[in-house]
């Protein structure tokens, strides 16, 4: 039916949301295909919430409605639970699940959710659930900082998105900060492998 | 070859040697860019010479880009110290020839319509575009106001771009229709064009003419009453002018066909576009699309309105169209249905989304909406919030712990706009008064007065230096009884670390600026009691705000300490974090509970500082009862 495909990745503020969208987004340049993606984030410098939504395709939109994403990539498994809205019975949701604190719960004020609570939810109310501890893999390759890497790699393998493997690697490539490239395509590689290990 | 290489020249600071990466890039190439990316590239190939600025959320990565590019080009930049500041420095560069960008957030051009209004009369010799970002839903803005008012309030063009690759084309247009007109041309954004990313193809830069002439003609340029009485005419001839512009400009078009109307603007066309494809009915629907919203094409409307059953008005805000097309129907006697802003189609409240437009568009002409149906979210737990909060080791929070402790609850605190705003919610909980740039100082005055409390004033720098200034020099000529605390954080740091009067920029690599020092504006003024204090040290940031509240009349504090942010972005980061010794810690708390710092959590019940967070600030340390908080050395 519809040639568009509509991604909404959620993180916590310095988790690298804005550059895995934007690898993304110029992979689709590079392949040719129309993309549009938008940044969402209120006024916290750091450790709010930040959303981007991208939309592969014919759509002139750069924003998704609450039931219409395709794929929910989630940096955080409170942030995944909380733009759960965003899915319909056939989104397919791909999450770290290593949790990061908000302030409210580290001081004791709220009570962040068990892990295995959210991933009940998450998979009750998704077509696929993917969970996995990225920030792990991420520290793994090297620094936790490419966890965004991870989870594109793991993005890649479901192969939801209408852009391959390939095209992404060398958008990692090109795009990210030369010294970092190495430990960046571990990271994708090893998201990637993980997805595959769990899909199976 | 390409006029790049003609644009290059030695950049200015030294030590950047790549080309920046708006200049690079053939045309015809394809980027992916930010639509404030693409702004900034569209006014380059529209050959700019000459932009201001007073940094604001969503406008900011369009200066940023420009600040930039100046380093290397013959573009002249500058942060002005307020809005209507950049728009007196834009009319004057106007006027002497020079293609001119002013460019500030929607709240900004409050400040700039004074300069506006008579700009208008005066009108420009080359294209003026003042750019204003409207922040529907007020992502980061103290209100949601419709700018396109100021368009038909001021008798100037306003144009609307819908997505990242037309806002490119859209402003150099604006430059053209501006020197069409010889009147300034408002260019409407909205954070969702702002802040989308898109594929955008680029074109040729046009060389820009740098040495401007202005040409002496007070009989046209001294707005005294005979002259201004002469040029109001003049700015209804343009305007006269521009509806004619606007029924032919290629902006403004008619798509599809159907006994049904769509008439939308801005952001609203994407999700209009989207939805009738998505509804099935691209035969039965027409859309009007005003890109030239101010004046609106009239013999366009009453063509579109022509046979059409029902129209319905899409535009987020204020019902601009909606109105104006209305009268039009009037005019010509058609009866049509119109609507737009009602109760149960669309509210003139905060922005849309593709969802939102539809179900206005299938409930409004009766078609059958099968949209994916959102999973149950019923279920789900009470989730913890991550509400914003000022950043470990910021000043601000050493402040505010201190001026708590001098003024009590009891005293009022109006507040200003920055990231010190935030100091109003808990725990530090201090700000009981928001209202717009520069307005903690008159309002401290105004709760001083009327209610004879103590009042304390905040206010960051960059605010001071905007329109705080003017605040205190009236406190001080009327003889209030207030006290201001000046947050001097030495950046502009809530919306990205722009410089303002009073940064040294020569820790940034740039000569030919100078710095302005607070304290000194502030004595000159006449203030009776000015001390500045290192707002770390918080038995003496305290001291220092009880003797200010003590004196009587008007009494200021600087807090001079460098945002967190900035300092670790110049290498200036502390070489110390703290830790909790578990030993002496009774529990207490203080820590977590009067300063809210994020880098604390608690484990098995105990305090902890998070290391990687901790910058080594020392205030919990200072305010700790068991004095179990010490130093660590980072290896």
């Amino acid at each position: 039916m519809s040639n568009i495909t509509k991604l909404i990745i959620v993180a916590v503020g310095g988790q690298g949301n804005l550059l895995a969208s934007k690898i993304l987004g110029e992979a689709a340049l590079d392949a040719g295909i129309q993309v549009q993606m938008s940044e969402i984030h209120g006024m916290a410098q750091r450790g709010g919430v930040v959303e981007s939504s991208i939309l592969f395709g014919d759509a002139k939109s750069s924003i998704i409605a609450d039931g219409e994403a395709d794929i929910l990539l989630g940096f955080e498994p409170l942030e995944s639970l909380r733009a759960v809205a965003k899915c319909n019975k056939n989104t397919e949701i791909i999450t770290n699940m290593r949790p990061l604190q908000p302030f409210t719960s580290a001081i004791g004020l709220a009570k962040y959710p068990e892990s295995e609570e959210i991933e009940k939810l998450l998979k009750a109310k998704s077509k696929n659930f993917l969970g996995f501890d990225a920030t792990k893999l991420a520290i793994e390759a090297g620094t936790s900082l490419s966890l965004n890497m991870v989870l594109l790699g793991a993005l890649a393998q479901r192969n939801l998105i209408p852009i391959g493997k390939d095209l992404i690697e060398k958008t990692i490539k090109e795009k990210t900060k030369k010294q970092f490239a190495e430990t960046n395509l571990k990271a994708f590689h090893a998201g990637f492998q993980k997805a595959l290990e769990l899909s199976k | 070859m390409t006029v790049f290489s003609i644009l290059k020249k030695q950049p200015k600071r030294a030590g950047k040697k790549t080309m920046h990466k708006l200049l690079q890039g053939e045309p015809e190439s394809r980027h992916f860019l930010l639509g404030n990316e693409a702004i900034a590239r569209g006014a380059i190939e529209a050959g700019v010479a000459f932009a201001t600025t007073y940094p604001g959320t969503p406008s900011s990565e369009i200066s940023a880009n420009l600040f930039e590019i100046s380093q290397e080009t013959d573009l002249y930049f500058e942060y002005s110290s307020n809005e209507k500041i950049a728009l007196e420095l834009a009319s004057a560069s106007a006027n002497s020839g020079l293609r001119t960008l002013c460019l500030m957030k929607h709240v900004g051009l409050n400040v700039a319509a004074d300069v506006l209004m008579t700009l208008a009369y005066l009108g420009v010799k080359k294209g003026l575009v003042l750019l204003t970002a409207d922040d529907p839903f007020m992502f980061s803005s103290q209100n949601e106001q419709d700018n396109r008012y100021y368009g038909k309030l001021a008798g100037v063009p306003v144009l609307e771009p819908s997505s990242v690759d037309e806002a490119k084309e859209m402003i150099k247009y604006a430059f053209d229709l501006s020197e069409q007109l010889n009147e300034p041309v408002i260019f409407r954004t909205t954070t969702r064009v702002n802040h989308s990313s898109g594929i955008v193809e680029f074109k040729d830069i046009t060389l820009p003419q740098t040495k401007g002439e202005f040409v002496k003609d007070p009989m046209n340029y001294v707005s005294v009453p005979a002259v201004s009485r002469k040029r109001h005419k003049v700015l209804l001839d343009n305007l006269e002018k521009a509806a004619t512009i606007s029924d032919s400009c290629s902006y403004n078009f008619i798509k599809g066909k159907g006994n049904f109307g769509i008439i939308c603007n801005g952001v609203s066309y994407a999700y209009v576009c989207d939805s009738i494809k998505d509804l099935g009915i691209e035969d039965k629907v027409k859309i009007l699309r005003p890109g030239l919203s101010h004046p609106m094409p009239d013999a366009l409307i009453k063509e579109f309105l022509k046979d059409t059953e029902k129209v319905l008005v899409v535009e987020e805000g204020e019902p601009v169209m909606e109105e104006y097309v209305r009268s039009v129907a009037q005019t010509q006697k058609i009866t049509c249905e119109i609507k737009g802003k009602h109760k149960d189609l669309l509210s003139r409240l905060y922005e849309f989304n593709p969802s939102i437009v539809r179900s206005a568009i299938a409930k409004f002409f009766g078609f059958e909406n099968k949209s994916a149906v959102p999973v149950d979210i019923s279920d789900l737990p009470v989730l913890p919030n991550r509400p914003p909060n000022l950043c470990a080791g910021c000043a601000h929070r050493a402040v505010f712990y201190a001026a708590k402790k001098a003024g009590g609850t009891d005293t009022l605190y109006p507040s200003d706009i920055g990231c010190y705003t935030l100091g109003f919610l808990p725990p530090v909980g201090m700000g009981d008064f928001v209202l717009c740039m520069g307005a903690s100082i008159g309002t401290a005055c105004g709760f001083s007065k009327s209610t004879g409390k103590n009042t304390l004033a905040f206010i960051g720098d960059s605010t001071f230096f905007h329109s705080g200034i003017n605040g205190l020099l009236n406190a001080v000529f009327n003889n209030h009884d207030i006290t201001v605390v000046i947050l001097d954080n030495r950046t502009t740091a809530m919306t990205g670390h722009q410089p303002n009067p009073g940064v040294d920029m020569t820790e940034l690599g740039f000569e030919n600026y100078n710095q302005i020092d607070i304290e000194a504006v502030v004595k000159s003024l006449g203030v009776g009691y000015v001390q500045t204090v290192k707002p770390y040290n918080i038995r003496k940031t305290q001291e220092a705000i009880e003797e200010a509240m003590k004196f009587k009349g008007v009494s200021v504090v600087i807090a001079k300490e460098k945002c967190v942010l900035y300092a670790k972005q110049l290498g200036q980061g502390k070489k110390t974090v703290f830790q909790v010794n578990h030993d002496k810690c009774k529990n207490h708390r203080n820590c977590v509970n009067d300063l809210g710092c994020p880098a604390f959590y608690i484990e098995k019940d105990k305090v902890n500082i998070n290391p990687e967070m901790c910058t080594g600030c020392s205030v919990c340390a200072q305010i700790c009862p068991e004095n179990a908080i010490s130093p660590v050395k980072i290896k």
